[in-house]
């Protein structure tokens, strides 16, 4: 199994290459990449001397065209899959069927996977991506419990690719509108959920009150782990107490879940975080590429190495294990 | 901690002309970070050691950055960063992971979140040592300066206690 990690800079990539990633995902500096975050992102110039530097190591980079094309302004979209074929991208990661159709017909020997923003889900809406577009592999969104991964996988004729590690959307992914509802801003159009422009951090007696918008999203006791202002996993009031009521904050960690992705026969393992410092790329990269190694040995794999990293500081396997059924 | 009680008597001003010595060689040797800042540029970052008695008023303006020593931030900053020096210097060197010093609460961030995470990324991608850069200066003894500082400003249990760092 590929491991694919992120990369939010040179430095980040460069990193990703020496922790021992396979391929690299990583996006242009504007709105056509769902991590377009105030100074992250890569240039042109950059996207082509990372590629190169990548591939001197033998890594492959992914590059995210991700967000969904606005009508009438498509040429930004067209724009960043041309300089990405230009710059020698392994992939490209495309989530919209305009330019999905665009890389298809104007770059038809270009590799193409289907982000997880497409949320494509079963295999009806997969095989669709593939005979239309030629798509080779599909990202499949964190929705999905492991047998059912491991059914999508035999039906349909691409590559699937599952995140391991890292923020978890709790929505069905480039379906989400909270973001938009509570700031005018998506990670689907925008490339940004939760914007930093609209994040307010207050303390007050010790504790950590976060505000998203026009919106409360949390108040942290002293001393309790914090979490990002996102409103899928804000700490509501309702009638029967307060509590998370969509998701507990706490970051995705498959870590014990390898063995039956191996099983499931995915064939591409995704570290989310590009928005995320050289610190978690170089750990988190390395630890699962110990654990990949102690998988193919046979050897037992540590779990719960990254929980300091985590948002919450806690982690789940999501809905790997549907427990609540 | 020594650095703290050195800091409580000592003047500000060696520390300023020091400090500005290190930003006039960032500015010349990491050209990309203003880059990264674009807008961001213009803006007044409090930097806020919460061990030490002093904070730091931080202007990456792209033609004449400038940094100012004061024993308490002014009101007016566009963004406080705080938290304890280690893990300060420890974001900016690659050591930290910014946000997972946020989830665990060892740093505190308000103002401008755009001015914070821009900030954070272009010096991220910038690999500039604050130490290192500091102390360049001073030529052979550069070195050995630089190890006393270190072991200063970030004892190895600090690191082991964050959970985080550039181990594993």
């Amino acid at each position: 199994m590929e491991l694919i990690c992120p990369a939010g800079t040179p430095a980040a990539l460069h990193d990703a290459v020496g922790a021992g990633a396979d391929a690299i995902y990583c996006g242009f500096n504007d709105e056509t990449n769902a991590r377009n975050f105030p100074g992250l992102n890569f240039n042109r110039e950059e996207m082509r001397d990372s590629i190169a530097h990548a591939h001197r190591y033998g890594v492959k980079v992914l590059v995210a065209i991700n967000t969904f094309a606005r009508a009438g302004n498509v040429d930004l979209w067209r724009r960043a899959v041309d300089d990405a074929v230009e710059c020698e991208a392994d992939a490209l990661i495309v989530a919209d069927v305009g330019v999905m159709d665009y890389v298809a017909r104007t770059h038809p020997q270009q590799r193409l996977h289907v982000s997880v923003q497409a949320a494509a889900a079963n295999p009806d809406s997969i095989r669709f991506y593939v005979e239309s577009f030629g798509a080779k592999r599909v990202v499949l969104p964190r929705v999905l419990s492991v047998p059912e991964i491991a059914a999508i996988t035999r039906e349909v004729d691409c590559e699937t690719e599952v995140f391991i590690f890292g923020g978890l959307c709790v929505m069905e992914e480039g379906r989400c509108s909270l973001s938009s509802y509570a700031t005018g801003k998506s990670p689907n159009m925008d490339g940004v959920c939760s914007p930093a422009g609209a994040i307010q951090y207050r303390e007050e007696n010790g504790a950590l009150i976060s505000r998203l918008g026009n919106f409360t999203i949390n108040k942290f006791a002293k001393g309790e782990a914090a979490a990002y202002p996102t409103l899928c996993k804000g700490r509501y009031q309702t009638d029967e107490g307060c509590g998370y009521l969509f998701e507990d904050p706490a970051s995705l960690d498959a870590t014990t879940m390898l063995p039956e992705l191996r099983k499931a026969k995915v064939s591409a393992l995704k570290i989310e975080g590009r928005q995320r410092g050289r610190a978690y790329i170089e750990r988190v990269v390395k630890t699962f590429r110990h654990a990949l190694i102690a998988l193919e040995e046979g050897r037992p794999i540590p779990a719960d190495e990254l929980n300091g990293l985590s948002e919450g500081q806690s982690t789940t396997v999501g809905a790997y294990k549907k427990t609540w059924r | 901690m020594p650095v703290a009680l050195a800091s409580r008597v000592l003047p500000l001003l060696p520390l300023q002309l020091l400090l500005g010595i290190c930003l006039r060689e960032i500015r010349s040797r990491h050209p990309r970070i203003f880059d990264r800042l674009g807008s961001h540029t213009g803006k007044r970052y409090g930097l806020d050691p919460t061990d030490l008695p002093l904070a730091f008023v931080l202007e990456p303006r792209r033609m004449n950055p400038r940094v100012t020593v004061v024993r308490t931030l002014p009101p007016g900053v566009d963004a406080r960063i705080a938290g304890p020096l280690s893990a300060l210097i420890g974001m900016t060197d690659g050591s930290y992971d910014g946000d997972a010093l946020f989830f665990s609460r060892d740093i505190q961030i308000d103002g401008d979140m755009e001015a914070v995470v821009a900030l954070r990324n272009a010096i991220d991608d910038s690999r500039v040592d604050f130490l290192a850069e500091s102390v360049a200066w001073l030529g052979p003894l550069a070195t050995p300066i630089e190890r006393l500082l270190r072991g200063l400003v970030a004892p190895p249990s600090f690191r082991q206690e964050m959970g985080v760092g550039g181990g594993g």
